[in-house]
């Protein structure tokens, strides 16, 4: 039993921690959000020249061959600067795509390009009728000759609107909800018969939804065996999951510091309102859901690192995201009100972890939906 | 980072597991299997059993029969213990007055108490709370004023926890001036229960039991050598005290031991046609408990990983103790409403020949553990302490 980390880990944690301090203020955060493209270059060169985009790369394309534990300070000092770069499309989803499921000369193509910076990812799986069902894949890929045809969308592709390149997830073979039959595709940005509409979410970040009409993409754009996809897709998601409640625990780090400032700070009736045992309370609960969440996220990355039954992994996974969005609305919800009118406004940025924690909430699943797939993986393990 | 046990560690707790599944009486056992009190006899029997195995106080120090065990190993220990369904070690006379002494007491008290605490041949109880004096406690009034080489006590005890079993009882006392500032006039008291003026009355709980007493003192009569530290500096017994009291409440072994015979239990249990453990309003109530039990072991490791590494424990017990409790009573409520219409019998008028017992046992098991966010240190308070101590609030 050892909760340290290793000491590469902590200095890493410490490299992006002095980064982010410095270069990624809230004032910085404001510029990047109020641009045009919502997300800074510098910013994304500087994650790659501290190494952070090849983490989790594996060796032989320039990778560390870490793991979600090794991304795990990072993914936590992204959530407490509120980090608005396609770190998570990329590196979490994206990447652990290719290293997953790609050969060798995919793996070369794209991956030594994203540790250096130059290519960002995004992962298109949503769909309108999907909800949080990785198997619900309408999206249509025919093969005709050398080709593959799509035809179809995809919603609420988180960093597609800067990404050079989606990884799209198509039926080859099945029905809408059947496991097998599930492929997945590299599609250029610029992909002919791909229309993409971007948009900014609540949190600040960019996505996009795709809509597919007689897109014909390379019969080489497959990535893995065709229609077998599920599995890895599983996996990955898993491992994103572990991931943001990471950077859930970093959100809620600093949700929770500025209001427990702020309690000793502003003044009513002549005493700092954190005299008041009503809203002492109420603090004490925000720093245990904290704790408990930080030892969730923890259970999480070690689990999709070393856990190699894909059932225990995915009760380990959605132990942790009940907590996370439980606590992320506990946090969120209370750091406002905590603040009184001030915690709604713009200009304050406990009001943007607010909108963070409350998208992570809900990303990857809802409680309820990890409430329902904890219970059905529990039902699998007891039958085997 | 490594969430798994080290292999010495898994070695002990096997080794651990092994012992209690040979010495653990099933009779025990099956007591707390049926939710039963234990009696007087029933504590001691197993206090002996460990005591005679040398495990019986292992934080003390050496010289007093300690036996080296890091927090992590008596961590280990004590959630085997409560996996297992062993009684509960009564803790007033080896968790705490046994601490009180070897760290305040005099070299004639640890020599006489001490191995008499160990091998379990007194059975000791504590006057802390008062009517007036619960959360503040230093608000207490039994006083105790000095004549010759005694004390003379006088005064009133509440929420005693098995006095009517107890042979000594130490208590907090007032024998300063009632100008003083209420926590400098305290004094630490060891009471032989048998001395005449104690009378000791039966305090029953909603669901029916007796595990808490009041206790009287008339005019009883304290030998000065029963004095732990020196007059009126009571108060830093007590807080010394309170902190080993808040130690070990998280209990998660036993909460590991209930939920499953929760699910085993809800498995059994109908709801239209089907297990009630597949009902999903239901089955998401169990699951949610699940992770929080998940997560509050985690939790415990890491805060003793920081033990291990030196650190001394602050407020982070307190959070033990709050969540630790939440979760035993979510236990025994949905225990309770697993059981459905059937929680509602209590007792059989006349004879048993057909009556539920198991069943009956649900409801007063969560009313009697309402008493679990109340006592040591009610769950408001441990928030004040958290805030104060590490919110700096």
């Amino acid at each position: 039993m050892d909760f340290e980390f290793s000491n590469e880990q902590k200095l890493l944690g410490e490299s992006v921690r002095r980064f982010v301090a410095r270069d990624y203020t809230f004032e910085a955060r404001s510029r990047i959000l109020a641009s045009p493209s919502g997300m800074s270059d510098a910013a994304w060169q500087a994650f790659a020249d501290l190494g952070l985009l090849a983490i989790a790369l594996p060796e032989d394309v320039d990778g560390f061959g870490g793991g979600a534990v090794d991304l795990l300070s990072t993914m936590e000092a992204i959530g407490e600067a509120l980090v608005l770069e396609p770190f998570l499309p990329t590196v979490c989803l994206g990447a652990q795509l290719v290293v997953r499921a790609g050969n060798a000369a995919q793996k070369r193509e794209i991956l030594p390009a994203v540790a250096a910076g130059t290519r960002k990812l995004a992962f298109a799986f949503t769909e309108s009728g999907s909800r949080y069902d990785l198997a619900h894949v309408e999206l249509q890929a025919r093969r005709e000759g050398d080709h593959y045809r799509l035809d179809g969308a995809k919603r609420v592709v988180l960093g597609g609107a800067v990404a050079h390149t989606f990884i799209v997830c198509a039926r080859t073979a099945g029905e809408a909800a059947g496991r097998d039959g599930i492929s997945l595709f590299v599609v250029d940005h610029a992909q002919h018969g791909m229309a993409r509409t971007d948009y900014r979410t609540l949190d600040g970040t960019v996505a996009c939804d795709l809509r597919f009409e007689a897109a014909l993409v390379p019969a080489g754009a497959l990535l893995g065996a065709p229609g077998a996809a599920l599995p890895a897709i599983e996996a990955c998601i898993d491992f994103a999951t572990a991931l943001v409640c990471a950077e859930a625990v970093g959100a809620m780090k600093f949700a929770n510091e500025t209001t427990l400032e702020y309690l000793k700070t502003r003044k009513q009736f002549g005493v700092p309102i954190g005299s008041f045992q009503a809203l002492q309370h109420r603090m004490v609960d925000m720093v245990i859901a904290q704790e408990q969440s930080r030892s969730m996220a923890s259970l999480a990355c070690v689990r999709v690192d070393s856990e190699n039954d894909p059932v225990e992994r995915a009760r380990a996974v959605s132990a942790a995201k009940i907590k996370i969005a439980d606590s992320c609305r506990l946090i969120s919800q209370e750091s406002v009100q905590l603040h009184g009118g001030m915690g709604m406004t713009e200009e304050l940025k406990v009001s943007h972890t607010f909108r963070r924690l409350t998208m992570i909430a809900q990303q990857f699943g809802d409680a309820d939906h990890h409430l329902e797939r904890y219970a059905s993986a529990g039902h699998q393990a007891r039958g085997r | 980072m490594d969430l798994n046990y080290s292999p010495d560690e898994i070695t002990f707790r096997d080794t651990v597991r092994a012992w209690l599944g040979e010495n653990l009486p099933a009779e025990l056992r099956e007591k707390i299997v049926a939710y039963d009190h234990f009696t007087r006899d029933e504590l001691l029997a197993w206090h002996h059993i460990l005591a005679r195995k040398g495990w019986i106080a292992p934080a003390w120090p050496r010289e007093w029969g300690g036996n080296n065990w890091g927090p992590v190993q008596r961590y280990i220990f004590e959630e085997e213990c409560g996996y297992a369904g062993a009684p509960p070690l009564v803790p007033f006379g080896l968790a705490m007055c046994g601490p009180v002494l070897i760290r305040f007491g005099t070299a004639q008290q640890k020599a006489h108490f001490l191995p008499r605490i160990y091998n379990g041949d007194d059975f000791w109880c504590q006057g802390y709370s008062e009517p007036g004096s619960g959360s503040d406690l230093a608000s207490l009034k039994t006083r105790a004023v000095r004549s010759g080489d005694h004390y003379v006590v006088t005064g009133q005890k509440t929420w005693t926890t098995l006095a009517h079993y107890a042979d000594w009882i130490f208590c907090l006392v007032r024998t300063g001036e009632a100008d003083q500032k209420k926590q400098d006039g305290i004094s630490f008291l060891l009471i032989d229960m048998k001395t005449p003026g104690i009378t000791v009355r039966p305090l029953v709980l909603m669901d029916g039991g007796h595990e808490v007493n009041e206790v009287f003192f008339d005019e009883v009569k304290v030998p000065t050598a029963n004095r732990v530290h020196d007059e009126g500096a009571g108060w830093t017994v007590a807080k010394f005290l309170l902190s080993h009291e808040r130690m070990n409440t998280a209990r998660i072994g036993t909460s590991r031991r209930e939920l499953e015979r929760l699910k085993e239990f809800a498995a059994r249990q109908r709801k239209n046609g089907r297990p009630l453990i597949e009902d999903p309003r239901f089955r998401d109530k169990l699951t949610r408990l699940e992770v929080e039990l998940t997560a509050l072991s985690i939790t415990n490791l890491r805060f003793l990983d920081q033990l291990r590494g030196g650190r001394v424990p602050g407020a982070e017990i307190s959070m033990l103790k709050i969540r630790g409790t939440e979760i035993q009573q979510m236990l025994t409520e949905l225990m309770m409403q697993a059981a459905g219409p059937l929680a509602q019998p209590l007792a059989p008028l006349g004879e048993a020949v057909d009556f539920d017992l198991f069943t009956a046992g649900l409801a007063p098991r969560y009313a009697n553990f309402r008493k679990t966010s109340i006592y040591a240190g009610s769950n408001e308070i441990q928030r004040n302490i958290i805030a104060k101590m590490s919110l700096g609030l």
